[in-house]
C-alpha cells in the first residue's frame, strides 16, 4: 500500500492508501522506498529542533489519520517582531525550508488548532503562507471541511453523513445540539480551533525560562566572530539571569547552521552562576570544537537549569555556606567547573567517609560542594594507596596466625621483617556471603610497608603504606 | 657555609654567586620549613620554596610508590598547617586512600580529588589549579614530566604563589639517565629498612632515604629520615653517611 506520494505521483492520480499493485498498473515507472515511520518521526523531530531558530517553543506534530500531513507547531508569541512581523517570519520560514529542499506551507493564527487547519487546508503551493489576526479564526475556518479540525477518520465520516460539510456548519450549531450527535471530541476540537478552549503546546524541550538569541544578516563562520557572538550572548543571558535573580546550573548554546543542521553545546556549573567572565571561560574550552560548517545564521543560548541566586550571595556569605573546602567561593567553584567541563562530569570529588567495615567501601566520592556531617572514623593505621582490588600474592613459609615470612608480589620477592596484626574485618553479611578478612601491616626487609590480607586461606596485597 | 672556609675573599665571592643564582629576591621569597634542620639546611632560604614546583620520584625500579607518596603527603601536611584551603590532587588512577593520609597530617576533608585521563590533562588541570587562589596546593601524578611541562608548572606556581608537587608514577620502572628538570627541587624517595629484625617484631616508623637530586641554588644531598606520625614531623633526619657509595649501588640495581 502506498504510504506517501510526491508531487509528480499525485499529479498522475496516485494517493496514499492505494494498493501497490494498482499503483504499479497505473504508473509502471513508479519508484518506491519502504516506509519507515520511525525515521520519519526522527526527521520531524529534527525539523522541530531546526525551528528552534524562530522560537524556543516548538513541537513536532505527527500526521492525523483523518487527513492532514505531519508538521511542526511553533509558538511564535513575542517572537515574530524579531523577523519583521508575522508575514515576514512565515515567508522566511518557507523560503529557508525550500532552500533545504523541503516544500512547506505555513499559517499563523491565534490558536494552534486554527493555524493547523489553515496551513493544511487554506494554503496552496503558489501561496504557501497565510496569517490570520487573532479573533478572525471563525470567519476563515468557516469554508474549510470539518477534518480541518484535526478529527479522526471516523468522526469525519460521521459529520459527512450528518450533512455537516464545513466548519461553518458546525460552528453554527449550538454545543448542546452538536455534542450528543457528533461526540465530545468534535466539540473539543472546534472549541480549540476557535479559541474557546485553551490548548497548550507540548514543547519539544522543556522551555528554558531564560533564553537569548542572535540572528545574523550574513552567516558567520570565522572563529573570532563566533567567539565574540558567544560572549555577547553570555552577557545578555547574565543580564536576564540577574533580573530574574537566578543563577545558571546548565547552559545550552545552539548554532543554527546554513545547511539546516544544529550544533548544540551543553555545559554545567557546580554552583549556580551568572558571572559572565566565568561562563565565558567555560565556553572558551568548547569554542575550538565548534564547527560552523558553511556558516552560522542564528545562535541561541539558554539556561536550561537555574537556581535562585540573589545579588547578596555573590559577594557575601562565601565561607558560611560551604563547610569543608573552607574558602569554597566563586573562585574554587569556577575552577571545579572548568576542570569538570574538560575532564568530564563527576571527575572532581571530595572523599567522604561511608559507614562500611570493608576498606574499599569506607570511602565514597561526593560532589565538591556536597554537605554532610559525616566524620572520619577512628581506625588503625591505613595505607596511603589502596589497590582497586586485592592482588593475590604467593606466600611461603607460613606460620599459623602470622603473615607469611616470604611472599612474592608482582614478580618481586619480599621477606617480612616485622608485622602487626591481625585486624579482623568481618564482611557485611547482608550484602554477600564473603569470608572474614585478616589484615596485617607488614614491613619487609627492605623497609617497604604493605597491607597484606588473608581471606579464605589465600593471601592478598591490598594496600601500600608510605 | 662550612665549605666556604678557604680564603675570606673567595668565601664572599661564593656567597655572592650563590645569591645571584637564587635570584635577588631569595630572602623575601616565602619558604616552607620541613621541620628537620638537616633538610632545611640543604635548601636555599632554609626550606622548600612555597611558590614553586617540587618533583618527587619513586626511589627504585619498583612497583609501588609508597615512600614517594608518603613524602609528598608529609610536605603537604606541613603546608596545610600554615595555609587554609583544600589540596587539589589530580591523578589518572584513583588509588589514593584518604583514611591513610591523616598519619601524614593531611586531613581527608581537605582533599579535592580530580581524575584525569592522561598526562596532558593532568598537567593542564595542574596549571588551572595553580591559578586558583582558594587552593592550598596542587598535586599531580604523572607518568613523566618533561622539561617544558616542568617549566610551565614552575612559572605557573611562581605566578600564582602556590606550591605544586608532581609525583612521578612511571608506567614502567625508570631506567637510564635522569632527564634534567626545571623544578625548584627534585627528590627521589625510597624505603629504608627499619630497626626491626625478627618476624615477631612490630613495624616501626616509616624510614625513607631522601635523595635531593636537584635544588635550585643549592647542592644535591642524601638524607636518612624517619617520619613520626604521632607528631606529624620528621622524627630524625640526618645526612646519609655513605652517600656516594649508596647512590652508586642504587643506580647499579636499577
Amino acid at each position: 500500500m502506498l504510504f506517501a506520494v510526491d508531487a509528480r505521483a499525485a499529479a498522475a492520480g496516485l494517493g496514499p492508501g492505494l494498493p501497490l499493485a494498482e499503483a504499479r498498473a497505473q504508473l509502471p515507472g513508479l519508484r518506491m522506498a519502504t516506509a519507515d515511520p520511525a525515521a520519519d518521526a526522527r526527521a520531524l523531530r529534527r525539523l522541530a529542533d531546526w525551528c528552534g531558530r524562530y522560537s524556543p517553543w516548538t513541537a513536532p506534530d505527527g500526521a492525523h489519520d483523518g487527513g492532514g500531513a505531519a508538521g511542526v507547531l511553533i509558538d511564535a508569541t513575542g517572537c515574530a517582531h524579531l523577523f519583521g512581523g508575522e508575514d515576514a517570519m512565515l515567508a522566511d520560514l518557507v523560503c529557508r525550508l525550500r532552500r533545504l529542499g523541503l516544500g512547506a506551507r505555513a499559517a499563523m493564527a491565534g490558536t494552534p488548532g486554527a493555524a493547523w487547519a489553515l496551513a493544511r487546508f487554506a494554503t496552496t503551493d503558489t501561496c504557501p503562507t497565510l496569517t490570520v489576526p487573532a479573533g478572525d479564526e471563525r470567519a476563515v475556518l468557516a469554508p474549510l471541511p470539518p477534518v480541518a479540525l484535526r478529527l479522526g477518520a471516523a468522526e469525519g465520516e460521521l459529520l459527512h453523513r450528518l450533512g455537516l460539510r464545513t466548519v461553518g456548519d458546525l460552528a453554527a450549531l449550538p454545543t448542546a445540539t452538536l455534542a450528543p450527535r457528533a461526540g465530545r471530541e468534535v466539540v473539543r476540537r472546534l472549541d480549540q480551533a476557535l479559541g474557546r478552549a485553551r490548548e497548550p503546546i507540548d514543547p519539544l524541550t522543556p522551555v528554558p525560562p531564560l533564553y537569548v538569541r542572535r540572528g545574523f544578516g550574513e552567516p558567520i563562520g570565522v572563529r573570532a566572530d563566533l567567539a565574540a557572538m558567544v560572549e555577547e550572548l553570555i552577557v545578555a543571558l547574565c543580564r536576564r539571569l540577574e533580573d530574574a535573580q537566578q543563577g545558571a546550573r546548565r547552559l545550552e548554546l545552539t548554532l543554527y547552521r546554513v545547511d539546516g543542521t544544529l550544533q548544540p553545546v551543553r555545559l554545567g556549573t557546580s554552583r549556580a552562576s551568572r558571572d559572565a567572565d566565568h561562563l565565558k571561560r567555560l565556553f572558551a574550552e568548547h569554542l575550538d570544537n565548534l564547527d560552523p560548517g558553511f556558516g552560522v545564521e542564528v545562535m541561541t543560548l539558554a539556561a536550561t537549569a537555574v537556581e535562585p541566586l540573589s545579588a547578596l550571595q555573590l559577594g557575601l556569605g562565601r565561607a558560611a555556606d560551604s563547610p569543608a573546602p573552607a574558602k569554597g567561593g566563586g573562585d574554587l567553584a569556577s575552577l571545579i567547573d572548568r576542570l569538570e567541563n574538560r575532564l568530564g562530569a563527576g571527575t572532581v570529588t571530595r572523599p567522604r567517609p561511608h559507614g562500611s567495615r570493608l576498606p574499599e567501601r569506607a570511602v565514597r566520592p561526593a560532589p565538591p560542594f556536597a554537605r554532610d556531617a559525616a566524620t572520619w572514623p577512628d581506625v588503625p593505621p591505613r595505607p596511603v594507596r589502596l589497590l582497586a582490588r586485592p592482588q593475590p600474592v604467593e606466600a611461603t613459609a607460613l606460620l599459623p596466625d602470622h603473615p607469611p615470612a616470604r611472599f612474592r608480589w608482582r614478580r618481586l620477592r619480599h621477606r617480612t621483617a616485622a608485622a602487626e596484626g591481625p585486624e579482623r574485618l568481618s564482611p557485611e553479611w547482608w550484602r554477600e556471603a564473603a569470608e572474614v578478612r585478616d589484615y596485617f601491616r607488614v614491613e619487609t626487609a627492605e623497609g617497604r610497608r604493605y597491607w597484606l590480607m588473608r581471606t579464605a586461606g589465600q593471601w592478598y596485597l591490598h594496600g601500600v603504606f608510605g | 657555609m662550612s665549605d666556604d672556609s678557604g680564603k675570606p675573599g673567595l668565601g664572599r665571592l661564593r656567597q655572592r654567586v650563590r645569591a645571584i643564582e637564587r635570584g635577588e629576591a631569595a630572602e623575601r621569597r616565602p619558604v616552607l620549613s620541613t621541620g628537620a634542620a638537616a633538610l632545611d639546611d640543604a635548601l636555599p632560604g632554609g626550606g622548600l620554596a612555597r611558590a614553586a614546583l617540587h618533583e618527587v620520584v619513586p626511589g627504585r625500579a619498583d612497583w609501588d610508590d609508597g615512600p614517594a607518596a608518603g613524602f609528598c603527603l608529609a610536605i603537604l601536611g606541613h603546608l596545610l598547617r600554615r595555609v587554609s584551603g583544600p589540596v587539589l590532587w589530580i591523578a589518572r588512577r584513583q588509588d589514593l586512600y584518604p583514611p591513610g593520609l591523616a598519619a601524614f597530617g593531611v586531613h581527608p576533608d581537605r582533599l579535592l580529588l580530580a581524575r584525569a585521563g592522561d598526562d596532558a590533562t593532568v598537567l593542564w588541570a595542574m596549571e588551572e589549579g595553580l591559578r586558583c587562589s582558594d587552593l592550598a596546593a596542587v598535586v599531580g601524578e604523572v607518568r613523566a614530566l618533561d622539561r617544558v611541562a616542568a617549566r610551565r608548572l614552575q612559572l605557573g606556581a611562581e605566578a600564582g604563589g602556590m606550591t605544586a608537587l608532581s609525583l612521578l608514577r612511571p608506567s614502567v620502572a625508570p631506567r637510564g639517565r635522569e632527564v634534567s628538570s626545571t623544578a625548584a627541587t627534585r627528590w627521589r624517595v625510597g624505603a629504608l629498612p627499619g630497626a626491626a629484625g625478627a618476624v615477631a617484631a612490630l613495624p616501626g616508623r616509616p624510614r625513607w632515604r631522601l635523595e635531593l637530586l636537584r635544588v635550585r641554588g643549592g647542592h644535591p644531598a642524601d638524607f636518612e629520615v624517619e617520619w613520626d606520625d604521632a607528631t606529624g614531623d620528621f622524627a630524625m633526619a640526618a645526612p646519609f653517611r655513605d652517600g656516594a657509595a649508596a647512590t652508586a649501588g642504587g643506580v647499579a640495581i636499577s
